[in-house]
């Protein structure tokens, strides 16, 4: 999932200071998972942003509302009712894709919530890690499952290298050596061998760069 | 500002503090009477919308009473409600009211003293605080809209 995290409220409530209505949109899918932009967070948000606003003398009128997705239109369109003219701003508590969409559809001007942090899973409630660097071209079936690219510092394909020390990264002695993971796990495979051979270097014209990256499939096309 | 009563609402945990109100009572002992006592199922109930919500209203100042750490009816109620208070705390400094209008307590159904004895206890710190720089007036309803099934 798309993991995220609220920005401080300050800087959120500094942006909206001219607004009196606004709309605080969540999204049902990663960012409720991560505890960063579901219905709860949405109403805490609110909640604040009304206490604060009212320490000035002024009060704000807050709509809460919970997307299904928000990077799908047909959920935009479901919620293009509630967006009447009267609301002055949406604030947008979905990863960076969410509140593009947001802005996208609707005139308002769309800001965001959340810093949008990684690709990753749980690892235990409320820590979650990174596990994807979405490079386009996935390569675990060499690697034990283990990702080189987002796990090892420096993303080399033929590691380990000179800072893997007792099984840790030189970053941090908490960050585990992905390609001291990748051996371990090989040797429990009986594939040891495999890594032997020489990986060439990545092609990544098929990662980030070169504008945005489009999938297609033809056969559900309308 | 000596006969501000200020406005204190307590999330009372049903299986000690609640009890221990009771206990209180009981034994006539005297304490604030400005503190509102929400009754709660287990201190594991309550959450930042709830709490946040009592300072909307009007109070200057909230606690949660739970039960002793390690003998929480639900196992881990108090433990979860600890760590609830914890954020929001900082939550509230942020938002300018201030963490120290927010506190936990843990308590026994046995210490109906201790009850008055919190209440007495925050209540002056409140009263030190001074009013809350909310003021309700300032708080619009809020307006929560769910998506229609289609």
């Amino acid at each position: 999932m798309i993991v995220a995290e609220q920005k401080p409220l300050v800087e959120i409530a500094e942006r909206i200071k001219e607004a009196n209505k606004v709309l605080i949109v969540g999204c049902s899918m990663c960012v409720t998972v991560c505890l960063a932009g579901g219905e709860k967070e949405v109403g805490v948000l609110a909640a604040a942003l009304r206490l604060l606003r009212a320490q000035t003398g002024r009060s704000l009128e807050t709509v809460e509302y919970t997307a299904t997705r928000q990077c799908d239109q047909e959920y935009l369109e479901a919620m293009a009712k509630i967006v009447t003219p009267d609301i002055d701003l949406i604030i947008s508590m979905a990863c960076g894709v969410g509140v593009q969409y947001v802005a996208e559809r609707f005139d308002q001007w769309t800001i965001p919530a959340l810093n949008t942090k990684l690709i990753g899973g749980t690892l235990e409630h409320g820590v979650w890690e990174e596990r994807c660097g979405l490079c386009g071209d996935c390569v675990l079936h060499k690697t034990g499952g283990i990702c080189p690219i987002i796990r090892c510092s420096k993303s080399i394909l033929n590691g380990p290298c000179g800072g893997s020390q007792n099984g840790k990264c030189e970053i941090s002695p908490t960050t585990p050596c992905a390609w001291q993971l990748i051996y371990d796990k090989m040797a429990k495979l009986g594939k040891l061998e495999a890594l032997l051979t020489i990986e060439p270097v990545k092609d990544w014209s098929k990662a980030r760069d070169g504008g945005p990256r489009r999938v297609v499939k033809e056969d559900v096309a309308l | 500002m000596n006969d501000w009563h200020p406005k204190i609402v307590a999330f009372c945990c049903y299986y000690c503090a609640y009890a221990a109100a009771d206990l209180a009572g009981s034994l006539r002992l005297q304490y604030p009477a400005n503190v509102r006592m929400v009754e709660q199922p287990c201190s594991g109930k309550i959450d930042p919308l709830i709490l946040l919500r009592a300072f909307e209203e009007g109070a200057d100042g909230v606690y949660v009473a739970a039960c002793v750490e390690g003998d929480c009816h639900f196992l881990k109620g108090n433990i979860r409600a600890k760590q609830r208070v914890h954020q929001l705390k900082r939550l509230l400094d942020e938002i300018g009211i201030g963490g120290q209008r927010l506190e936990m307590y843990n308590l026994s159904s046995s210490m109906g003293s201790r009850f008055a004895e919190v209440a007495r206890e925050f209540t002056a710190r409140i009263r030190s605080l001074g009013p809350s720089p909310v003021n309700p007036e300032n708080i619009k309803p809020a307006v929560r809209l769910t998506e229609e099934k289609r």
